[in-house]
């Protein structure tokens, strides 16, 4: 066959003869292209699920004003059950808000020094163990708040209850970090070395470099590895249900107990009869999670894919 | 070869004995009230030395588990510690079940403190106060008590989740009377109330915080805990909860607790029930701190 194309024309081998190289080649082809989109159909079909076993709620049920406005969560009252998420999204917001005020430090902090200044081992023991870190179940995290944070908030803050935004936060912001540090590193070795070399060159200090010149060039990729961060603090509910206290309130400090949305759909959903406006609206629930996090998450990575474009 | 024949005939018919006995093996699917699990474990556990070829599956998660499961037509025998609700039966009959209610215990339904805490009583109207929307009572200095370890002053309120039995069932005895009597706006839970999966939750957490005040089934107090005097107005006499107050109904929250089955009992899950409310069965409960639906004389 090699020979083939340096001969005569005539002498060529039919290259689109069906041998058992041609069928494999299309199997393969063909599983390749399966499993590619089976990610886009598996969310397809999510979203697809959620907003069917919801949508009896959203077209009975479902006042904007109450489930948007309402602090009361009372989907079980005899006479007038209350479907208000407000204290609920609340809760979810103020603890993603410090988690990213413990991650984002952290994350940066750590990506700054294995892209810039770790290397040969050390850097690569540290990647190792970020991705380690990474990998750490939730419900462990969560068992650490519940065990160890706990009595230590108490101790250290002389409040009654140690399961509040603080203790979620910190864990939801720890849990968070190892992502986040593994897109910012990947943002800031994504600089090209000439911007380095030039900074140097003109008599910069290593910390001029990367805070002058390395930060604002991959400022994009850094947005969107903590807005990965913020999508991933939204989602978490196991960690959240241990460490939150998991009650609906309005929280006025960071010592107060709250709950998460995610945290309310875990509680309940087991308990609902299918198909009761309890259990439409906690899917409903799900269809506004599934909405938020589906925006930060494409607008994180439609920000990481600009910077790969320029 | 005679004697081989009988000995491959006997064999036979052993196999087709056991094999009837393994057909006959009918298993009861139990699930519902975090209240009732820890007795409807008990039954199950005795009842193969009554019956053995029956055996019972028991699982907890709450009342609203239960009767959700009935509804969905996924257990034989539902427990509850409330009753079900009128929009209940109707999804359970639209969906094709049709529960019957059976009352096989009773449970006083206790309030706890912190051990180091000195209240010793609560009115219906107090604890309306303490766990009720619009309840005027969120320091512990509110209603004229000072609670060593309790620096914050602050009243930790600890329920439970809005699907447990025990719940709905505090929310209608106490907070509805802590709201006709005009103590309290409306007779549902204040917010910022820590909500328990569970009625050990409850029990752990109280006992851990000074500043908290919870309430669970009697059967799960443990020495660590204060358990509150209750009594339905103020200044009345408070009665402490007890197996016996609840047996004779002196005890304000005692609470009827449910099994439901779809239909009325048959076979198996009828033998089942009738040995649940017999003597034996009785005293199980009994045993393990609630109390019996009539009176008993257990050993």
């Amino acid at each position: 066959m090699n020979h083939a194309s340096g001969q005569q024309t005539g002498n060529l081998p039919d290259i689109n003869q069906r041998n058992a190289d041609w069928y494999i080649d299309k199997i393969v082809q063909y599983l390749v292209f399966l499993s590619g989109i089976s990610a886009i159909i598996l969310i397809v079909g999510i979203f697809i699920f959620v907003t069917i076993e919801g949508f009896g709620f959203l077209l009975e049920d479902f006042s904007f004003r109450e489930f948007f406005l309402s602090p009361w969560w009372e989907p079980t009252d005899d006479d007038e059950p209350t479907y208000g998420i407000l204290a609920l999204m609340a809760g979810t917001a103020s603890v993603t808000g410090l988690a990213m005020l413990v991650a984002i430090p952290f994350s940066l902090g750590s990506a700054i020094y294995v892209a810039e200044f770790a290397t040969g081992k050390t850097r690569e023991t540290l990647k190792v163990l970020i991705e380690l870190l990474a990998a750490i179940p939730s419900v462990v995290w969560g068992f650490i708040g519940l065990s160890i944070m706990n009595p230590l908030i108490i101790d250290l803050f002389d409040v009654p209850v140690g399961l509040n935004i603080l203790n979620a936060g910190v864990i939801l912001g720890l849990m968070a970090a190892p992502i986040m540090t593994s897109i910012c590193e990947d943002a800031l070795k994504a600089v090209p070395d000439r911007y380095r070399e030039a900074a140097e060159a003109l008599g910069g200090t290593r910390w001029q470099v990367i805070y002058k010149t390395v930060l604002p060039a991959a400022k994009n990729g850094l947005l969107g590895g903590v807005l990965l961060g913020v999508g991933r603090g939204f989602g978490e509910t196991m960690a959240v249900l241990m460490a939150t206290g998991h009650a609906i309130n309005m929280p006025s400090s960071v010592f107060d107990s709250v709950r998460a949305l995610t945290a309310t759909i875990a509680a309940e959903l087991g308990e609902t009869a299918v198909g009761s406006p309890h259990y439409q609206a906690l899917f409903t629930i799900g269809i506004f999670l599934f909405t938020i996090t589906f925006i930060i998450n494409l607008t994180a990575d439609l920000i990481v894919r600009g910077i790969r474009k320029s | 070869m005679k004697f081989g024949r009988i000995i491959t005939l006997s064999v036979i018919t052993t196999l087709a004995i056991s094999g009837q006995s393994l057909a006959a093996n009918k298993l009861i699917q139990n699930k519902g009230s975090d209240t009732l699990v820890n007795v409807a474990q008990a039954w199950a556990e005795e009842y193969p030395n009554v019956n053995p070829d029956v055996t019972v599956a028991v699982s907890g998660g709450g009342s609203g588990t239960g009767i959700a499961a009935m509804i969905n037509g996924t257990v034989d025998i539902a427990n509850a510690s409330r009753q079900m609700k009128k929009k209940e039966l109707k999804s359970a009959k639209d969906s094709g079940q049709n529960p019957v209610e059976h009352v096989v215990g009773y449970d006083a339904l206790a309030v706890f403190i912190h051990e180091n805490n000195p209240a010793n009583e609560f009115s219906f109207n107090q604890l309306g106060k303490i766990f009720g929307r619009g309840g005027d009572a969120t320091k512990w200095s509110d209603l004229g008590l000072t609670v060593p370890g309790c620096d914050s002053d602050k009243i930790v309120v600890v329920s439970r989740q809005n699907n447990s039995g025990t719940y709905a069932y505090f929310k209608k005895a106490v907070l509805k009377s802590a709201a006709r009597a005009g103590i309290i706006s409306k007779g549902s839970f204040r917010q910022g109330t820590l909500d328990m999966h569970g009625s050990k939750d409850v029990v752990d957490l109280v006992e851990k915080t000074p500043c908290a005040i919870g309430y669970s089934g009697l059967a799960y107090a443990t020495d660590h805990l204060k358990l509150a005097c209750i009594s339905k107005e103020d200044g009345a006499s408070c009665v402490s909860p007890s197996v016996a107050t609840a047996s004779d109904r002196s005890y304000p929250i005692a609470r009827p607790l449910f099994m439901y089955t779809n239909g009325e009992p048959q076979g198996a899950i009828k033998e089942y029930m009738d040995w649940i409310l017999s003597e034996a069965g009785q005293c199980i409960l009994v045993n393990k701190g609630y109390a019996p639906v009539r009176d008993v004389n257990c050993p």
